[in-house]
């Protein structure tokens, strides 16, 4: 097993200039330690979103990695996801999933089916390589040669759940961090500071 | 569905001159004469997904790292893709034009398709300005569906009414 902690500590290390697009419990974990936050998304309020968002971006930037921070839950929730990155199939797309087999953020209930090899289900889909770990030591050592392999990549880490016992907060100040995200990874991406206001938040 | 006839290569040329870079779509029965007329555009990529409520995300994505996306989805897949307009479009602000296949409709307002009948309340519900496409007549309203979403940071609908012809016919 693998903490949240640890496996976020050993991507960033190896992250480089890559956007990352995280969410659920990653994104606590990632905000402490990311080297660039200007480059990070944290998927709050659109569940299951976060590998769909990171295509995107992956496929605007082809130059550019993109690493995807998802969770087993919800992958789950946006399955077909994995058909429709490996139909595209970007070079420079690192799907991770955190696979701890509960719902953490309500509390830690089970899903559906705790058992899915995440992996197995990328690789029958046409990704370009799979790797699963349940040791720090052997993601930590792996890491540099799968991201400069060519994508798409499944990376499922196998850690313990946290389930939390607190709710979620919502407020104006939580929901406009990720449009203000989104317009800082823009004017990052595109040296352009074109997005204006917009919706309820900002 | 009415008799009014859109030629795909008249909407595809109204991409192209509002620099669309990415068609985002899942495909349906009315559209199905669209996605090959843009097969034939290189300037266009089409990004197909599994399921309409990947479009959304897809195409912020895309917009994010700088390109100029469009989704083209069908009535019933708007409605499985409540949650990422909510989340991903009118949340954060996304200036994204989306066509949606009018599927159903008919201007007597009779329809037994309930997939029609719920469109314009639902985009209403949304807060969504939206258009109506019937034929290539209409197609000089494109134009003002990107200048609204650019002007108001928001998405805007463009409801295509009729089924898209084959080819030239």
């Amino acid at each position: 097993m693998i903490t949240y902690a640890d496996a976020c500590r050993v991507i960033n290390d190896s992250r480089g200039e890559a956007v990352s697009v995280s969410t659920m419990t990653q994104t606590k974990y990632w905000n402490q330690i990311s080297s660039e936050p200007d480059l990070d998304v944290g998927i709050a309020n659109a569940m299951s979103k976060a590998s769909s968002v990171a295509l995107g971006v992956a496929l605007g930037d082809p130059e550019r990695p993109v690493i995807c921070l998802d969770s087993d839950g919800s992958l789950l929730m946006n399955f077909g996801t994995l058909a429709t990155i490996a139909g595209m199939a970007p070079k420079n797309l690192y799907h991770f999933v955190f696979n701890n087999g509960i719902y953490s953020v309500t509390g830690g209930q089970p899903l559906p089916a705790p058992g899915v090899e995440y992996a197995k289900a990328a690789d029958a889909c046409g990704y370009a390589s799979v790797h699963r770990f349940d040791d720090v030591e052997s993601l930590d050592s792996a890491l540099p040669d799968i991201l400069a392999s060519d994508g798409p990549v499944l990376i499922e880490i196998i850690v313990n759940g946290e389930p939390q016992t607190e709710g979620v907060d919502q407020t104006w100040e939580s929901n406009a961090r990720l449009p203000q995200q989104l317009r800082a990874l823009r004017k990052r991406l595109t040296g352009t500071d074109d997005w204006g206001p917009g919706g309820p938040y900002i | 569905m009415i008799n009014g006839v859109l030629h795909p290569k008249n909407v595809v040329a109204q991409l192209v001159q509002q620099g669309v870079s990415h068609y985002v779509t899942l495909p349906d029965s009315e559209t199905a004469h669209m996605y090959a007329a843009l097969m034939a555009e290189p300037s266009i990529t089409i990004v197909p997904v599994s399921r309409e409520g990947e479009a959304i995300p897809v195409a912020a994505g895309l917009f994010v790292a700088g390109q100029n996306p469009v989704i083209s989805i069908q009535n019933a897949g708007l409605y499985e893709a409540g949650d990422a307009l909510r989340g991903l479009a009118l949340g954060i602000g996304l200036p994204l034009v989306m066509f949606i296949g009018y599927r159903g409709h008919n201007r007597k307002g009779d329809t037994p398709d309930s997939a029609a009948t719920f469109l314009e309340p639902y985009l209403h519900m949304w807060r969504v300005d939206y258009l109506v496409i019937e034929s290539d007549d209409d197609l000089d309203r494109v134009p003002l569906a990107f200048e609204r979403a650019a002007k108001t940071n928001q998405p805007f609908a463009v409801a295509i009414g009729t089924e898209y012809a084959k080819g030239d016919e």
